[in-house]
């Protein structure tokens, strides 16, 4: 038994508590630099990885000085929009080429999928143009209207494999019954799709949160700035850095994609393992 | 939706105009057109005319704000020539390289792990995700404070055990920074290559590994003939994936050393922002990120191949 457990520890147990140790251990960093006053933080001769004098001082600067709560009503703003616009479009994309099979849903299907490879840093610079046509540079719409075309190939990658999943017997049954193609979808497919429809919108959500270039690339006023880019605009100045507000902010701006996930963790998992297998 | 209801409701109602435009969706190619429309149409006018125009860009020397003119192969003449851009090509093949074999490496030994019965799987698996999720940008300034020269975790623990005598500028010196680069690069990957690989081990059949052990195959043989052929395609699509984004990566090169020290991590991504964002060459920006579109071809046509092969 106990020659069982030692293999089991060196097998398991250890490469497991090594691989978590990684992972984990900037989180942990951020942590308690997020409560670490500026003295505590620069001084050499305490250890840096416990807390000795907690202080809430770096929460309140950054809500007092900084436009934190506007930062982040912004990604807020920007992440609803934005998933909500490209689930809609990828709810009646992904029905139609999984189960319509009209001619060219193949082609189609598969060249939206595509474009989830092509990199924003390939497209910010002509978008940026597009954007400045469309006179909405500097607008919070510009990035509700780009984001998509990243959402979009993704959810609908995603939702195409959870309709494969749904069995078709019901949509026939209720044509058979005179039921409209328009209602067969509304009353049948949409609210059998709806865990489908779930793990899209959780992806949509955390990635249209996470997004970056396109946000510092397109919005320069600071009170329209998202989380992510104001904080690293407006805590960074020159070679001033706040090193403890900063790592408050990324903190709390962490903590809503944080709470999405733990709340749908198996949806997410299977969002992401579905899009890898379909 | 409410019109088709309508019609539902009340079969016995006349039909009218209503009735031909539900008519008209009862046809499989019209339904389907209009229902991919609105996806379509944005990717479009977002993703695929931008793509386009980007590459015109690139033969331009259009400047913000304004129009520029076709200047030919002027821009990648000027690129070609210049050694800064040979020193950015090297440090994105290089980053590119190195990242995704150490993502790889370890994403998939986690994978084989945690590809087992134990308690609180869930949860391990949900913690493991972490790095993954939360935006990179603000992982990206915990990497940067944890670099830091004089307050670093990292160099206070070498110190204490007497690994090191002196400090380790990680983002001052050129080697270092590119190495810690890579590092917190590995670190956001390693989660994706773990969940996507998890995914695909737990699809194999355990009597496969039991009839190989009958066979007397240990657990490299098992691993070699048949945990590997396997997850071989699933393999080649997660690779792919984490090749093209690793390649045309931005956020973390950008908030940690902003390309620095003396340009050695930029890579095509952010010299390509920065020519065109802060200094406003459009066309020049667009011909760096142009060199970016042989990898993301090559991830296409392998994804394809793969996709085609599963049919």
């Amino acid at each position: 038994m106990s020659e069982k457990f030692i293999e089991r520890m060196i097998k398991f147990y250890l490469p497991l508590f090594i691989f978590l140790f990684f992972l984990l251990f900037p989180f942990y960093w951020m942590f308690i630099t997020a409560f670490k006053s500026d003295a505590e933080l620069y001084n050499l001769k305490l250890n840096p990885f416990f807390i000795h004098e907690p202080t809430f001082k770096n929460i309140l600067m950054l809500f007092k000085a900084t436009l934190f709560n506007r930062w982040m009503f912004n990604t807020f703003f920007v992440a609803i929009l934005a998933t909500i616009l490209s689930l809609s479009a990828s709810l009646l994309a992904a029905y139609a080429i999984q189960r319509v099979r009209f001619r060219g849903s193949g082609p189609i299907g598969i060249s939206i999928f595509f474009g989830y490879l092509v990199p924003p840093t390939i497209l910010f610079i002509p978008l940026a143009t597009i954007i400045f046509q469309l006179k909405i540079w500097d607008s919070l719409w510009s990035l509700v209207l780009i984001y998509p075309t990243f959402l979009i190939p993704f959810c609908t990658w995603l939702l195409m494999g959870y309709f494969k999943s749904i069995p078709k017997e019901m949509e026939e049954c209720a044509m058979i019954d005179g039921a409209s193609r328009l209602r067969v979808f509304w009353q049948i497919v949409v609210p059998l799709a709806l865990p489908g429809i779930l793990s899209a919108g959780i992806f949509a959500f955390t990635l249209s949160w996470n997004e970056y270039l396109y946000a510092l690339t397109f919005i320069s006023t600071t009170t329209l700035k998202t989380a992510p880019v104001g904080l690293i605009t407006e805590l960074v100045r020159g070679d001033v850095y706040h090193w403890g507000p900063l790592m408050t902010g990324a903190l709390l701006a962490s903590v809503p994609v944080a709470l999405v996930y733990s709340f749908f963790v198996e949806h997410y998992v299977a969002g992401m393992t579905g899009a890898l297998k379909e | 939706m409410r019109i088709s209801e309508n019609i539902a409701i009340q079969p016995g109602k006349r039909p009218g105009r209503r009735w031909r435009w539900s008519g008209l969706l009862e046809d499989r190619t019209v339904m389907g057109m209009a229902f991919v429309a609105p996806a379509v149409g944005l990717l479009l006018l977002f993703l695929a005319y931008p793509l386009i125009l980007g590459i015109w860009l690139g033969f331009t020397d259009t400047v913000v704000g304004g129009t520029g003119e076709f200047i030919g192969l002027a821009n990648y003449i000027s690129l070609l020539n210049d050694a800064l851009f040979w020193k950015v090509t090297y440090y994105t093949f290089l980053y590119t390289g190195a990242a995704v074999f150490f993502k790889l490496l370890l994403g998939f030994a986690l994978a084989i792990v945690l590809n087992r019965e134990f308690r609180a799987k869930g949860f391990v698996r949900a913690i493991v995700l972490l790095p993954w999720i939360i935006p990179t940008v603000l992982s990206a300034i915990c990497f940067w404070w944890l670099y830091d020269t004089t307050f670093s975790g990292i160099t206070w623990v070498l110190m204490k055990i007497g690994l090191i005598g002196h400090k380790i500028d990680y983002l001052g010196d050129p080697s270092n920074a590119r190495i810690a680069l890579i590092v917190a690069n590995v670190w956001r990957g390693i989660p994706f290559f773990t969940i996507g690989l998890l995914a695909g081990l737990q699809t194999i059949n355990p009597s496969l590994y039991e009839a190989a052990s009958i066979d007397g195959a240990g657990g490299w043989h098992r691993f070699r003939h048949v945990t590997l052929p396997l997850i071989s395609p699933l393999l080649a699509v997660v690779t792919t994936f984490s090749t093209i984004w690793t390649f045309a990566d931005f956020q973390l090169i950008w908030v940690i050393t902003k390309g620095g020290p003396a340009n050695a991590t930029h890579l095509y991504g952010t010299l390509s922002f920065q020519r065109a964002i802060p200094g406003g060459q459009f066309g020049e920006g667009a011909a760096i990120s142009a060199f970016i579109l042989p990898v993301l071809m090559i991830s296409v046509w392998v994804c394809y191949k793969y996709m085609r092969r599963e049919e």
